[in-house]
């Protein structure tokens, strides 16, 4: 074995479970164990109702029934491309959950959880995916960003939002989602640097799914990420991504020191990307089957569905009512996106600027006289 | 009141007007609070604003835009200084993926007030990366505006018209004429922000020129005048978008058009200026449209710069060939 070899040497942080390369963490913080056992950690605890926890099933549950329809309008050619976060769903939620009014996240691309938890309507979500705009919501009054797909370059929006709410005296937090992929990016670090030397109230939240596409998280880091916090300045935590109880619980935590002025935090939540980077990608390109088959053991789903089972907060008829539910919003996904109508082409000229330029108007009168001639023409 | 000010001096005063008019005003950049700026820009700014509204950032240039974009979604009006044109890159993916496409991806929800002053163009003998003029890369890109001063009562006033618009506006700064001196009226702005403007009328050939060029044109005209020529030169001012109307009207009486900038021939401004001449007022073209510009090199050791900036006889030059068409 090579010095390299020995250095990136890995032990899998799960309890219980094998992963061979991922590397040991012994400090991960889990409230609820892969098999539904509520567990406790001594630092960080949740106080929650029957009714939030039924909620929050009740979200995990819709989020992923929404992504299971939106993979299936890609493959009947309804959308260009999905980013599936099955697998995801706890991390997510938890983090969404944890936030409150005034907080704003900057997600990625597959926040889709988050956004369910802001509540966007998943068709706004939809309609970037079909083509028809870049995400139609309104993202201040949302507190979601939109979409952003340059790996990383969302993390300095947050930070400097975080900027802004200091200089407002606003005592609310931004959250920043990343992957594992985009700590490699140099935006990221940037941000980090300018989190800490301004100590402004942003909270990185990682989705450490443990694959950047294809590559995996060793060609990303010789250390575990959470500790690379240690390094900018500030904490660092590993969380259980599949657990969102220890995910809501370590996020709020997060989120209430940057809202007190403590300065940022970086979370990372180890996570499993269950399905294909997205509907282009093929997984069984670049890692073995049996990997999935040992993540499906720690479904962020099942567990809590057995432990809210076992501990009698919720029956069969309230599981049977939430999949009730969420073949209703597939339903109304699957009919919104098939009938969202098609943008207007001149839609292309009307937001480049606040102020339009007379060159632009020009191109758009010159774009419209064109289609007009084909109208004209009858053809 | 008019006061006599040098290029540097109209920005530091139309900076600190624009942070007196609009609370939402702040400055970012390397070396701007203290130092005041490497060419002291921002002197004594920090002193009178406070560190919160004059921010010496880390040293990190996609940091500078991107948290400005944060901070634009709050209602803020970030000036981020590039400390000089070759430094720019490091933030050009923020420029181009992000400050130049948010408006637009939001469908207006979004407005992206940020101003990018860059001190730009050759001539003060510096090492590599500080004697750039990267303007086509941002006239290229939809979403952002790009306008390029020449002299103090543009820099005075353009500054605060860039920093009023609500577009993200790249301010080209010509940094070897921040010492040169003008009477600024500070009471009364010159016109709107995104319009050329003839400098001086002339007959026989219209000679366009931005930035630190628009002072070697003016020599030109003035060398040309003795020898019985009349030049007429338009400072062009506004890059993105293009003010050209003034400049048709000119070549429609002269038939004959010289573009001149700092920054390399190929796929330059020139080219574009000159394809737009060419379909607008082809019957009234005497000659095609010349251009005169940096080679298609990197920036040279400052020793060569001389020979590969555009100088009043290659100017000139092209105005002889033009003439001889």
């Amino acid at each position: 074995m090579t010095a390299l070899q020995q250095a990136t040497e890995v032990v899998d942080p799960v309890p219980g479970a094998q992963a061979p390369h991922l590397p040991g963490q012994p400090d991960l913080v889990q409230l609820l164990t892969p098999e539904g056992e509520r567990v406790e950690h001594p630092e960080y605890s949740i106080d929650v109702s029957d009714d939030e926890l039924r909620a929050v099933y009740r979200d995990l549950a819709l989020v992923r029934r929404w992504d299971v329809e939106a993979t299936a309008l890609q493959r009947q050619g309804e959308l260009g491309i999905w980013a599936s976060l099955l697998g995801q769903e706890a991390a997510q939620v938890g983090a969404g959950r944890a936030m409150e009014a005034g907080d704003m996240a900057f997600p990625t691309y597959r926040e889709h959880g988050v956004a369910w938890t802001r509540g966007v309507d998943p068709l706004h979500v939809i309609s970037l995916f079909r083509g028809v705009d870049m995400g139609g919501w309104d993202p201040i009054a949302a507190g979601l960003n939109l979409y952003t797909v340059v790996i990383g370059a969302q993390c300095l929006h947050a930070t400097g939002y975080a900027m802004a709410l200091q200089r407002d005296g606003a005592e609310h937090a931004a959250l920043a989602f990343l992957g594992d992929g985009a700590t490699s990016q140099g935006e990221v670090n940037e941000a980090m640097i300018w989190a800490a030397a301004f100590s402004a109230p942003v909270v990185f939240f990682c989705q450490n799914n443990q694959y950047a596409i294809s590559v995996p998280i060793e060609r990303q880091s010789r250390v575990p990420l959470y500790q690379r916090a240690a390094g900018f300045g500030f904490p660092g935590v590993r969380v259980d991504g599949n657990d969102v109880l220890a995910v809501l619980a370590v996020t709020r935590a997060a989120l209430a020191a940057a809202r007190e002025g403590q300065g940022p935090t970086f979370i990372e939540a180890f996570t499993y990307r269950m399905g294909a980077h997205t509907t282009s990608d093929d997984p069984t390109r670049y890692r073995l089957g049996g990997e999935l088959e040992q993540w499906k053991l720690r479904d962020p789903i099942a567990r809590l569905k057995a432990y809210l089972s076992r501990s009698g907060i919720a029956d069969a008829a309230f599981f049977d009512g939430v999949d009730a539910e969420g073949d209703e919003l597939a339903a109304r996904i699957r009919k919104g996106t098939v009938e969202m109508p098609a943008p207007a082409g001149t839609e292309i000229f009307d937001s480049v600027y606040a102020e339009q330029t007379p060159e632009l108007a020009r191109q758009r009168a010159e774009f419209v006289a064109y289609h007009e001639g084909f109208e004209e023409a009858g053809e | 009141m008019t006061q006599k000010l040098a290029l540097g001096k109209a920005l530091n005063l139309g900076l600190r007007r624009a942070m007196e008019d609009d609370p939402k005003v702040l400055l970012m950049g390397e070396d701007i609070g203290r130092l005041g700026g490497v060419f002291r820009i921002t002197d004594g700014l920090q002193k009178d604003f406070g560190e919160d509204r004059v921010v010496d950032t880390p040293l990190a240039e996609a940091g500078i835009l991107g948290t400005a974009v944060g901070l634009a979604m709050r209602g803020y009006r970030p000036v981020c200084e590039i400390q000089f044109d070759g430094f720019v890159f490091p933030a050009y993916n923020q420029l181009v993926t992000q400050v130049a496409k948010i408006h637009n991806r939001s469908r207006g929800k979004l407005p992206m007030p940020i101003v990018v002053r860059i001190p730009f163009g050759g001539g003060i003998g510096a090492v590599e990366h500080h004697s750039e003029s990267p303007e086509a890369y941002f006239a290229h890109t939809a979403g952002l505006k790009v306008v390029a001063v020449s002299n103090p009562v543009d820099a005075y006033w353009g500054i605060q018209q860039a920093i009023a618009s609500p577009d993200p506006v790249i301010f080209l700064e010509p940094k070897r004429r921040y010492w040169e001196k003008a009477e600024v009226d500070l009471d009364a702005a010159p016109g709107p922000l995104f319009a050329s403007r003839v400098v001086r009328g002339g007959d026989d050939v219209t000679l366009l020129a931005y930035g630190p060029m628009v002072k070697t044109a003016l020599q030109a005209a003035e060398a040309a005048a003795e020898e019985g020529r009349s030049l007429e030169v338009v400072d062009l001012r506004t890059l993105s978008p293009l003010d050209l109307d003034p400049v048709f009207e000119s070549v429609r009486r002269t038939g004959r058009c010289v573009v001149v900038h700092e920054a390399p021939l190929t796929l330059g401004l020139g080219a574009e200026i000159a394809a737009r001449v060419a379909e607008t007022c082809f019957h009234s073209l005497e000659a095609p449209v010349l251009r005169v510009g940096g080679y298609d090199t990197p920036y040279p050791p400052s020793k060569l710069e001389e020979e590969y900036l555009p100088d009043l006889d290659r100017v000139l030059d092209a105005v002889d060939r033009s003439l001889a068409f």
